[in-house]
């Protein structure tokens, strides 16, 4: 219960926060300024946006089948809010500690092609039925790459559990599981264990190096998810005005972006708990100077929340900024680039990696 | 009433009402995102009866795969031959004799059935590594069931790519 309280405040703020800081990069990576007029350098911008937003009328097209345009945005975001559920946020605060934790995710959040295609349909437009369909056959088509990562992570961790993945990958692990030990590079073999140095060498993508891969190929997979840039075709505005949600307005309209934006978070959320050590400092310990114990608290602590939250949040929000960066900077791909860059490049890639790390973990033992 | 109980209800309660929903509506589109509804509704009393996995892969399988699939189907039918794709009604006077001998019949079997003399029922049935429980049996006591299955799966995917795809040749051999 408090988990939900906090998530959908920390959502609600994340969001004001994040469209200012998408158009702030956006204006730096285009030699611009971005808003400049509402509050000391336009900081308020998002605030005067959002209230015009509430202020707008809600306009439902005529033609359009109301019993699929009206309830299809909220759908949207109810999914993807959904999927925050089971997130962990610190060593001992965080959603429901369910075993089945990753998979209710990955369900879960599947649900918001639904959203999609009622809003699309029931619009009763071109632009927004094409949109529509790009988009599913864009979500469906890299849930592919993304779900067999995430079988990867799962099959070097060995549960499904989120909290139990990132107590693994740092110095706390004993006190939850006495007796387990991590080594340098997962290989037991070489003999260096690494369970008390911690640090950035536990962290999944130095645990089994061939992660390394895993992580480029989650977050491409994870763009394409969140339909973002430079897999934006769904709404390429050059082509169809704004694709599934051409025929929005007013709140309706905030409710996608609020889907959006709360994608780029969750998944972002996962990344870092999948491969970057979820709440775990990045710091070892280095003989004496146990930089790894400085900069985490014990579980269960106040200093422990403090650090966990301060790592875990500051993890998502770098590769909520990466993925800006990323559409800014790169062009958008053309439908059957996109559909060969899943289909031929991506999924075998990651059926290769699933036949690695079961290898892999057959060294870790 | 506990809370958990209303949650009980609210989910029996969805599960009824989209049921009927699609039962009566003449719309398949509507009558298909009211099925999305069932299965959510049904997922939730899965996990009710402690059986977590299950309601996942309900969701994951049926909602996630297998309705988008149907409601593109519709979709993609619908607009092209510009007119609403609707089901009406046949049969009436055999649907309504069947149907209400079905009900009877369950009616009266689950009044006679004393369902908290049976022994599995008062049995524990959550237990907190369920899931990991699962796993090993399936990848021991049957493994051999799995594997037919992923065959029989792969079989059907190179099948239907086959079918759906590469027509062009066969279409000049037609000619």
């Amino acid at each position: 219960m408090y988990a939900f309280l906090f998530f959908l405040t920390f959502f609600l703020i994340y969001m004001v926060f994040v469209v200012y800081a998408e158009r702030k990069i956006s204006a730096f990576i285009q030699d611009r300024f971005g808003p400049m007029e509402v509050g000391y350098y336009g900081i308020l911008q998002t605030i005067a946006d959002l209230l015009k937003l509430v202020q707008k009328e809600d306009i439902v097209p005529l033609a359009a089948d109301k019993k699929l345009f009206k309830p299809g945005p909220v759908i949207i975001f109810t999914s993807v809010f959904a999927g925050f559920a089971v997130l962990p946020l610190t060593s001992d605060f965080g959603g429901a500690a369910a075993d089945i934790g990753i998979f209710y995710l990955l369900a879960i959040v599947s649900l918001d092609v639904i959203g999609i295609l009622m809003s699309g349909w029931g619009s009763n437009s071109k632009y927004a039925l094409f949109g529509a369909m790009r988009s599913v056959a864009q979500i469906i088509s890299y849930e592919i790459p993304l779900g067999l990562m995430v079988v990867c992570v799962v099959m070097i961790s060995q549960t499904l559990n989120l909290q139990e993945i990132s107590y693994q990958q740092g110095i706390w692990w004993n006190t939850v599981n006495s007796g387990a030990e991590n080594y340098l590079f997962g290989i037991k073999a070489l003999g260096i264990n690494t369970t008390n140095i911690g640090g950035i060498l536990t962290w999944n993508i130095f645990r089994a190096p061939i992660f390394l891969i895993g992580f480029v190929i989650f977050f491409i997979a994870s763009l394409a998810e969140s339909n973002r840039g430079p897999f934006d075709i769904p709404e390429a505005e050059s082509e169809l005005v704004g694709g599934f949600h051409t025929e929005y307005s007013g709140l309706r309209w905030s409710f996608v972006m609020m889907g959006e934006y709360g994608m780029m978070l969750l998944v972002s959320f996962l990344a870092a708990i999948l491969f970057l050590g979820g709440w775990n400092t990045p710091l070892p310990n280095i003989g004496s100077v146990v930089l790894a114990e400085w900069t985490s608290g014990e579980p269960g602590t106040i200093a422990g929340h403090i650090w966990g939250a301060f790592w875990m949040i500051s993890k998502a929000f770098l590769l909520v900024g990466l993925q800006i960066w990323i559409r800014w900077t790169y062009p958008r791909l053309r439908l059957d680039q996109l559909m060969n860059l899943s289909w031929k490049y991506l999924t075998p890639a990651s059926i290769i990696l699933v036949l690695l790390s079961a290898i892999w973990r057959l060294f870790m033992i | 009433m506990e809370t958990s109980n209303i949650i009980f209800y609210i989910f029996g309660a969805i599960t009824v009402l989209s049921t009927l929903y699609i039962v009566l509506t003449k719309n398949i589109l509507y009558a298909a995102f009211a099925l999305i509804l069932t299965f959510i509704g049904v997922a939730g009393i899965f996990i009710f009866l402690g059986a977590e996995f299950i309601a996942v892969t309900q969701i994951l399988v049926y909602v996630g795969g297998i309705l988008i699939l149907l409601v593109f189907g519709i979709m993609l039918t619908n607009r092209l031959s510009e007119k609403k794709v609707v089901s009406p009604s046949y049969n009436k006077l055999f649907g309504f004799v069947i149907a209400g001998g079905l009900f009877v019949l369950l009616i009266k079997g689950i009044l006679q059935a004393n369902f908290s003399a049976l022994g599995w029922i008062n049995q524990e049935t959550s237990s907190p590594s369920g899931i990991r429980e699962f796993g090993m049996t399936l990848m021991t006591d049957y493994v051999l069931a799995f594997e037919i299955i992923g065959l029989l799966l792969l079989l059907a995917l190179i099948g239907a790519v086959r079918i759906a795809g590469n027509t062009r040749k066969e279409a000049e051999d037609a000619i």
